[in-house]
């Protein structure tokens, strides 16, 4: 660390609320941060840490019913709670720039991008009003937008996601900022894209010199981008310390959890869960905060609060056996099995998905119809397989589970149950059998469950309809239900509301295993959830499937997720097959030039590994009327042949499948090459 | 579920309280409760009989006889005030859940059914709201003349056309929820979708927009009777009382004074319930903390 004063301080800060019996409730407990020029610092926590409040606290404001309790927050020696609104008003976004969470969303849909660059120019800068244009043009350019003058005339919505988070970093640096404030910057961001934003920002810290501090959940983006690395828990700092020693060897056990708790491309092996959950802030504390959920707390640790203390490697922890920490080994639980040979349990043949619909005018002209947004899928389920879908958003995948499941009728193709009977296009015409059969496992518990049902109305819904269960009977298999999830009957009264995350996805999983079914559809189950949350789903469903026997089609976007779950995967590009094969030999060389991008921008929790940038973060909103439907982002295109001649299925060795023009063997050679270079 | 019950009325609890916490709530909740209870009390409280008319005293100021004087027949106009509101809250307070009810049903109905039922329905509703409210009131009842048996399904029926439009767009954020989506996968029937899924979100927009409506309702059905299409005299009835003592305005100011501060106020108090209503449940309270 240089030995220049800090220029984020944070000292000592409380901050709590007043809870319904009258109480203050602590949020953050004194709680100390610095951050010098030119330093990433990373704030990890699981939700409800209090990670957001801290970076929030740094501008000097706390949310709404929220108050400071004790400490001081300042930024270049001034103290941010003290100053005078005026002044607050020239750091904030000035000096001082926040991107928060979702901040492509944050800007205002009815302006064009100019005007909201030049009203941020405006607010923090004394340029003449007539180099606006100019220097707009500028910062566009800093964040590596192609054709800024373009953007500059484009609304919100036309850009895609990754473009917005740019534009939100271009007007943070209107201001000229010393440091910024970073929560979440790449959550919701496809897997390319993320890398590419991570690099960027990189990039513009060094340029720069500036401080940042960066919040999230994910470690992978921390292991990327961050000098140092506080690991809060229940508003409390338990480890502080340099990136690399807190994620190559975490003296906490805490910050060892959640690192096991990651699922690694690596391993073929589900992540270790973290059970329990942190506790609230209406819990007392008497001892350490994670004591509860600590394979290593004893007695002492429940007495008093560990102080801070020294541990190795630069690191400061707050725990008493730092030396018993044992660096995160994979959990032995439940692998997938090798790729079963199963009867087909469920299979779509060349099916495909529109949603456009002429109108009488088109019709009459015979203007030709755009592209099915999802064509030619050819998937099979077997019994007791877990089949993997994986792509970027827009590539389709919840699309085919919707339509699978009956909500979304296809344009063409079919879906057939194992005797060979297609299914009808929508739910409303299958038969009850069938139904119950295929269940599905919506991404946004919040979404999926009704916010006016209790537990037990809910779990009783799929139990009525399908197994005609009423009263005491129909209470007790929903009390059975929630146990296989591992929450108690107690909850049967609880509305989600009360729920936390997980705990509402686990409801939504126990509803679709009320039908018993057979084959479970998951959309992106996991995605809105914590890494420890997630872990603990992800061992659920192995658990489930081993004493089931229940097929699953597993969405995500996360590969390291299908990876660790699925027996066979399919990646989709822009709503059709790019490859499909057992998982193992997906994951091995040769891979589609596709499949190769998305694999070279995973993050690890790991520093020493670095993404590979291939191809160009573009968006695509509609698939190419003809050829490989990669061909626009194809960082090894091989020519006009991709452009009009849909590509070969080529067959490898280990028995998976590549759509491309490239043969398999030169295939091999160029990720070599790309690798090396 | 008995839990689920337990909560409902729970919550109905909860709600009026934080109601009462809210000026509007306290005035508009007490405004309601006094005219509600005026109207079932009064005809054992008032000090004459609304009918007996009195030659000598006709048009007469405020006495201590008559507090509020007399009109153009002599008879009581505090009697009269006190009785005028009882048909007007009996039919638009039975009227009010009906037209709630059908076009509640049908705004839900067509929110989750879509294509082309829901087109056409729109469609019609479009055309009705187009006409200025009162005139097909009147065609009817002039074809099927007046009294509560033609006024209560007339009120009942023109009155639930906009709820139609309120229903369906509350219905059509519910149904694009994955809960819905969730339902329909599991192939429930669309009534139990209505019944279990839809409805119990909607509730509390159509409870706001029910308040809305009655006071609407109550204003419609008086400018009926003012118009002489409402209540047959003898019998008392605001809009009717200031249609026959407008004439005399400047004799007995009161005639008029009177059944329109009872109405106004009625209303008032029904317009500010339905806004604590609604920033009470706007506040969704299955989404409060536990601590």
């Amino acid at each position: 660390m240089s030995a220049q004063p800090p220029l984020i301080d944070i000292s000592g800060l409380s901050v709590g609320f007043r809870g319904r019996s009258g109480a203050m409730l602590p949020v953050l407990h004194e709680v100390d941060l610095a951050v010098c020029r030119g330093e990433s610092v990373g704030i990890v926590g699981e939700s409800g840490s209090g990670k957001s409040t801290l970076a929030l606290a740094a501008m000097g404001y706390l949310r709404h019913g929220l108050a400071r309790l004790g400490g001081a927050a300042r930024f270049d020696g001034q103290d941010m709670f003290a100053l005078a609104p005026p002044a607050l008003a020239r750091i904030r976004g000035g000096k001082l720039g926040l991107i928060p969470q979702n901040s492509g969303q944050a800007l205002t849909p009815t302006q064009r991008i100019g005007t909201q660059i030049a009203e941020a120019l405006r607010l923090h800068c004394d340029h003449d009003p007539a180099t606006h244009r100019t220097r707009a043009r500028d910062l566009l350019a800093q964040v590596r937008l192609p054709d800024p003058d373009t953007i500059l005339r484009r609304y919100p919505h036309e850009l895609s996601g990754g473009q917005q988070q740019r534009v939100a970093i271009a007007m943070a640096l209107a201001g000229e900022p010393e440091a910024l404030l970073l929560d979440e910057p790449t959550t919701g961001l496809d897997v390319t894209t993320q890398a590419h934003i991570l690099a960027l920002l990189r990039g513009l810290a060094r340029e720069r010199d500036m401080a940042m501090v960066y919040v999230s959940h994910d470690l992978g983006v921390i292991a990327q981008v961050c000098d140092r690395v506080h690991v809060l828990y229940a508003g409390e700092t338990v480890l502080a310390g340099p990136a690399r020693s807190v994620l190559t060897a975490p003296s906490h056990p805490y910050a060892a959890a959640l690192l096991a708790a990651i699922p690694r491309l690596g391993a073929r092996t589900l992540p270790r869960a973290l059970d329990g959950r942190p506790p609230t802030p209406d819990i007392p504390r008497t001892g350490c905060a994670f004591a509860p959920r600590c394979a290593l707390a004893t007695d002492d640790c429940r007495a008093a609060p560990p102080p801070m203390a020294e541990t190795r490697d630069g690191q400061r922890a707050r725990c008493l056996y730092p030396e018993k920490v044992a660096s995160p080994a994979p959990s032995e639980s439940t692998a997938p099995g090798a790729a079963t040979d199963g009867p087909p349990l469920l299979s779509t043949r060349a099916l495909s998905v529109r949603y456009d619909s002429p109108g009488l005018l088109a019709r009459l002209r015979g203007t030709p119809r755009p592209p099915a947004t999802v064509e030619g899928i050819d998937l099979t389920l077997r019994h007791g397989e877990t089949l993997g879908l994986v792509g970027e958003s827009g590539s389709g995948k919840s699309t085919i589970l919707r339509a699978i499941a009956g909500l979304l009728p296809p344009a063409s193709g079919r879906i057939a149950l194992e005797d060979g009977t297609d299914l009808a296009t929508s739910a409303e015409r299958r038969r009850p059998e069938t139904l119950r059969r295929i269940q599905m496992i919506f991404q946004n518990p919040d979404e999926s469950l009704n916010p006016r049902q209790s537990v037990g109305d809910i779990l009783a819904q799929p139990l009525r309809l399908y197994f005609g269960l009423h009263g005491q009977p129909c209470h007790d298999r929903a009390a059975e239900l929630l146990e296989t999830v591992r929450l108690g009957a107690h909850y049967l009264d609880r509305l989600p509301g009360q729920l936390s995350g997980g705990e509402k996805q686990r409801v939504a999983v126990a509803r679709a295993f009320a039908a018993g079914p057979e084959a479970v559809l998951c959309d992106e189950i996991t995605s809105a959830l914590d890494v420890s949350v997630q872990a603990a789903v992800l061992e659920l469903l192995g658990d489930l499937k081993a004493r089931h026997g229940t097929g699953f089609i597993f969405v995500s976007h996360d590969l390291t997720v299908v990876r660790a779950l699925s027996d066979r995967v399919a990646v989709l590009y822009q709503g059709r097959i790019c490859e499909a094969g057992p998982t193992e030999a997906v994951f091995a060389p040769p891979h589609h030039p596709y499949t190769d991008v998305l694999l070279g921008a995973v993050l690890a929790p790991d520093p020493d590994h670095a993404p590979r940038l291939l191809a160009e973060d573009a968006v695509e909103l509609a698939p190419p009327a003809r050829g490989c439907p990669f061909q626009r982002r194809c960082p090894v295109k091989r020519g006009a042949i991709c452009e009009t001649d849909t590509p070969p299925a080529r067959q490898t060795a280990d028995g998976h499948v590549i759509h491309c023009h490239i043969p398999l063997d030169e295939l091999h050679a160029l990720e070599g090459k790309q690798a090396a270079s | 579920m008995s839990g689920a019950a337990l909560s409902t009325a729970g919550r109905a609890r909860g709600v009026l309280r934080d109601m009462m916490a809210r000026p509007s709530g306290a005035i508009g909740l007490t405004l309601v409760t006094l005219h509600l209870a005026l109207a079932l009390a009064s005809p054992w409280i008032v000090p004459y009989d609304y009918k007996s008319m009195d030659a000598t005293g006709t048009l007469t100021g405020p006495s201590a006889a008559h507090w509020l004087g007399t009109d153009h027949l002599g008879r009581d106009v505090l009697t009269r005030v006190m009785l005028g509101g009882r048909e007007a809250l009996v039919i638009t307070g039975i009227a009010t859940p009906v037209a709630m009810i059908w076009g509640g049903l049908t705004g839900v109905w067509l929110g989750l059914r879509g294509g082309w039922p829901d087109e056409v329905a729109m469609r019609v509703v479009d055309a009705f709201l187009a006409l200025p409210g009162i005139l097909p009131l009147l065609v009817l009842i002039t074809v099927f003349g007046t009294g509560g048996e033609v006024l209560l399904p007339t009120l009942a029926f023109f009155f639930g056309i906009p709820v139609i439009r309120v229903a369906r767009a509350a219905a059509h954020e519910v149904v694009a929820r994955d809960f819905v989506s969730a339902a329909r996968a599991r192939g429930h029937r669309p009534f139990d979708i209505v019944r279990r899924e839809i409805l119990p979100n909607v509730t509390d927009t159509l409870l706001v927009e029910g308040a809305m409506r009655w006071s609407w309702m109550l204003l419609g059905f008086s400018a009926l009777s003012f118009l002489g299409f409402g209540v047959a005299p003898p019998r008392p009835d605001w809009g009717l009382m200031v249609s026959d003592a407008r004439v005399y305005m400047s004799l007995a100011p009161l005639g008029v004074i009177a059944p329109v501060v009872a109405l106004s106020t009625l209303i008032i108090g029904i317009n500010l319930t339905a806004d604590a209503l609604a920033k009470t449940l706007g506040l969704d309270r299955s989404r409060k903390a536990v601590i």
